[in-house]
């Protein structure tokens, strides 16, 4: 190991759950840099400038427009960032990255136009392209010239896409692959240039492959969707396409690693896409609340629209919160690594709090979405005003990059798998966890001077909670436990809730810190608040997985546990999220 | 050719203002802030006559440390390098402070053209610009919609009244009050973003001479507009006459029809 890999602090995926971490160990928004925050604001004022106000246009399918604000994002350097300088990018750092998915997120439609082209549409060229297939693409990507996307999906086969029926032959002379097969939902397929297709080679061999349009590549008809209209989804179909050896993406049969190490880190930016999204919502919500009047006052001077405000606020930073801690152990963890694989295995680290974000994120992007309308009342319900194509737009987050039912189950079964390969102590701190819930210590009172303290033991209690019902359910189903899934579920739940919180109370201390406890106020309710719901939630999963699981004395003891793991003094929300919602409605904007 | 930019930072347009205690400004630990509007298209416009003719833009602002958003912003879109005057409450000095303490900022720099916004979105004087021309002993032309370089002097168009326009041809060197809304202006492209990092941006103390002339002018309060609501009928009964008084009303008074 050489010295600069030994003086980076790298931390193991998943073991936020077993582990204590200090405020100064994670990334928080506080810590972006000016550039960082300059690059945000280009790709703010590029889609609030020249995307937003081009939304019907791309919602009656002018996909010549959708090419052309896709070339206009590569010349600002938008699209190239995630591609290294020597293939005509930029070669940024991940928390630019993040930055620019976030603020493009803007709008939705056009998020996935330009998710499919600088995410999964050209991830795999550049992690397992050949050098010639990076040459010749990757910077006419960048540049926005060539549009891409990604062909995975078929009829048959979504959450189990390894069940795929594409096939792929090598032709006689072996130059090329021909490649036959049907793809669904494909994301920019009405424009597309070339297509990531993933087919299987002699029958059993899932491979991944660069497929340009031409002979042989036709699309279906446009799918009319629930929501982001203004993106191009069509089936394509591939009869007897021929792609040179050279498209051929890393290794034939290797085509599973490159699906879904694209979409961990789809995963990740699919949150951060969220989060996007969710910012813009409050904004017109707040807004919308201060300007509408009823009875003599603005509607936002009313409790129930204030706890809507402070609750929509609540979960757009703590999900912010989530994003960057774990955007910024990516970064650690990829920063000075040059070889792919290796930058690969750095991202399939992070594989249960990718899911974790997308599940979380998702979900609160369509609470958000759901309160929007309803702060919009009638009008809400208008396609006249914003919330309408936003509660619609918003839904489809749960469904694609693996449905939430699907990252829930990855959350826990990720994390049991490192465990068995030896690569996180989960086993040895489910254990130590399950003599301490046997034999209960009567605990001193501590006596904590730092601010959050009681949301902290909240946090620690929520992990532990975590690795109780995690643990029963080991224990019980040994080999089998992949197909409760209901129990998996609810473990998933009480991991996120958990990961939530912490990140929250981590991110409150470093601004007192930094800023004084003053300063940090205004986050130390929202941390407060979140903790207080969190732990109730989560007491409520435990005892369905718990009573799912076991029974008589063993259950007895269990529920005693989690009785003590949740045991709190409720706080007074009403009056925080009264605080919460004055600081929005005071600045008439999301403003934290 | 070398021009110089003067770029004021100003509170967010969109920003919910309340008075401050003492009822004589804004209270600003709510704003966020931005480039006041003119301003972005004065640089602009001396990007494209660099573009065009070669040359050097340089960018000054003066205020506390927030301001460096506004400098670094004009690098990554193009300035060539910076001069930040540094100083908490430069902000709210009189037109003729301001400009005065501009003019020690920039006296030195050889330059060949002074661009500023017309006026700030804050104060609102349209004042600065001018007398800075007058303290630096230059012409100086206002409202100026569009810049030709291509000859001798310079061929400046200026906004008039009503639709009118008017040509004016100007020595070097000299300074010219920016119109909003006369170009598109570019965006940092993120390779401006990193090259920004590596230009220059000079920090200077006000000069003190300039500092000193702070109380030609001082605001002594500041309010919100205040709303009332008169009533008056017209025609006294009679719908004809209520009419037409209100056709001529608006007319005349209102000058909508």
């Amino acid at each position: 190991m050489s010295a600069v890999v030994e003086e980076k602090k790298l931390i193991v995926g998943g073991s936020f759950l077993i582990e204590e971490r200090r405020p100064e160990e994670v990334f928080t928004p506080e810590d972006f840099t000016e550039e960082q925050r300059m690059i945000a604001e280009t790709a703010r004022q590029f889609v609030d400038n020249e995307v937003q106000p081009r939304v019907p246009e791309l919602e009656n399918h002018d996909w010549e427009l959708s090419r052309e604000l896709l070339r206009k994002a590569g010349e600002l350097g938008l699209i190239g960032a995630k591609i290294s300088e020597e293939y005509g990018g930029l070669g940024l750092d991940q928390v630019s990255n993040a930055l620019i998915g976030e603020n493009i997120s803007r709008s939705a439609s056009f998020a996935v136009t330009y998710g499919a082209q600088v995410s999964i549409g050209s991830l795999p060229i550049v992690y397992f392209g050949t050098e010639e297939a990076k040459r010749k693409y990757l910077p006419r990507i960048a540049s926005g010239e060539l549009v891409t996307a990604y062909a995975l999906t078929e009829a048959g086969s979504g959450s189990d896409a390894l069940a795929a029926k594409a096939t792929a032959r090598l032709s006689e002379d072996g130059t090329h692959y021909i490649l036959n097969g049907e793809k669904m939902w494909i994301s920019n397929a009405g424009f597309a240039d070339m297509f990531v297709v993933f087919a299987k080679v002699d029958g059993d061999k899932f491979s991944g492959f660069i497929v340009e349009n031409g002979p042989g590549v036709s699309t279906g008809q446009e799918e009319h969707k629930m929501g982001i209209k203004g993106s191009s989804t069509r089936a394509l179909i591939l009869t007897d396409v021929r792609t040179p050896v050279e498209n051929l993406l890393g290794e034939v049969g290797k085509g599973a690693k490159i699906a879904f190490n694209i979409l961990n880190m789809g995963r990740l930016g699919l949150g951060t896409s969220c989060l996007g999204g969710m910012k813009l919502m409050l904004h017109h919500a707040v807004r919308y609340a201060n300007e509408r009047h009823q009875f003599g006052k603005p509607i936002s001077s009313f409790g129930a629209i204030k706890k809507k405000l402070a609750e929509m606020a609540i979960r757009t930073w703590v999900g912010e919160t989530m994003i960057y801690r774990t955007v910024g152990m990516v970064e650690t963890a990829t920063s000075d690594v040059e070889n792919s694989d290796a930058k690969l295995q750095a991202i399939e680290e992070y594989a249960a709090e990718c899911s974790l974000i997308k599940v979380a994120l998702s979900e609160d992007c369509d609470y958000v979405a759901d309160e929007m309308v309803q702060i919009y009342g009638g009008y809400g319900y208008s396609a006249d005003y914003p919330a309408e194509r936003a509660y619609r737009d918003s839904r489809i987050n749960r469904i694609f990059e693996g449905t939430n039912e699907i990252n829930r189950m990855l959350i826990p079964g990720t994390l049991m798998k490192r465990a068995m390969k030896g690569k996180l102590a989960l086993l040895p701190a489910a254990q130590a966890l399950m003599d301490e819930v046997m034999s209960p210590q009567l605990g001193g009172f501590d006596e904590e001077d730092e601010i959050l303290a009681a949301e902290q033991k909240l946090a620690q209690n929520a992990k532990k909670i975590a690795l109780m019902t995690l643990g029963t359910a080991a224990q019980k189903y040994m080999m089998n436990l992949a197909e409760q899934q209901e129990i998996l579920l609810n473990v998933a739940d009480t991991i996120i809730d958990a990961y939530a919180m912490e990140s929250a109370i981590l991110r409150t201390r470093k601004i007192a810190q930094a800023q004084g406890e003053d300063a940090a106020a205004r986050y130390t309710d929202m941390t407060r608040v979140f903790c207080n719901d969190a732990i109730q939630r989560i007491e409520a999963h435990a005892k369905d997985a718990l009573a799912a699981m076991v029974e008589g004395d063993e259950l007895r003891t269990l529920l005693a546990a989690l009785r003590r793991f949740t045991k709190h003094t409720p706080m007074n929300t009403v009056v925080a999220r009264g605080r919460i919602a004055d600081v929005l409605i005071n600045a008439n904007r999301y403003a934290y | 050719m070398k021009t110089v930019v003067l770029m004021k930072q100003v509170g967010n347009k969109d920003a919910v203002l309340r008075i401050n205690k003492e009822g004589t400004w804004i209270e600003e630990g709510d704003l966020s802030y931005e480039v006041n509007e003119s301003d972005g298209y004065a640089l602009e416009e001396a990007l494209r006559l660099k573009e065009k003719h070669g040359g050097e833009v340089v960018v000054c602002s003066m205020g506390p440390q927030r301001v460096k958003s506004v400098i670094k912003d004009a690098l990554a879109r193009g300035a060539d390098r910076a001069i930040h005057v540094v100083g908490d409450d430069l902000a709210r000095l009189s037109p003729f402070a301001a400009a005065k303490v501009l003019s020690e900022a920039i006296r030195s720099e050889q330059f060949d053209l002074v661009l500023t916004g017309l006026q700030s979105d804050d104060n609102g004087y349209a004042q600065t610009g001018v007398i800075l021309a007058e303290l630096l002993g230059l012409p100086h032309a206002t409202i100026v919609i569009e810049v030709d370089a291509s000859g001798e002097g310079l061929r400046v168009k200026r906004e008039l009244e009503n639709g009118w326009y008017q040509w004016y041809t100007m020595p070097r060197p000299c300074l010219l009050t920016i119109q909003s809304g006369i170009s598109q202006i570019r965006y940092a492209t993120l390779k401006g973003i990193m090259a920004a990092k590596k230009k220059e941006i000079r920090e200077v103390a006000p000069a003190e001479a300039a500092t000193a002339s702070t109380s030609h002018q001082r605001i002594t309060k500041i309010y919100f507009p205040q709303k009332s609501k008169q009533t008056q009928y017209l025609g006294d009964g009679n719908a004809r006459a209520g009419a037409a008084e209100l056709a001529e009303r608006l007319r005349t008074e209102a000058r909508i029809i």
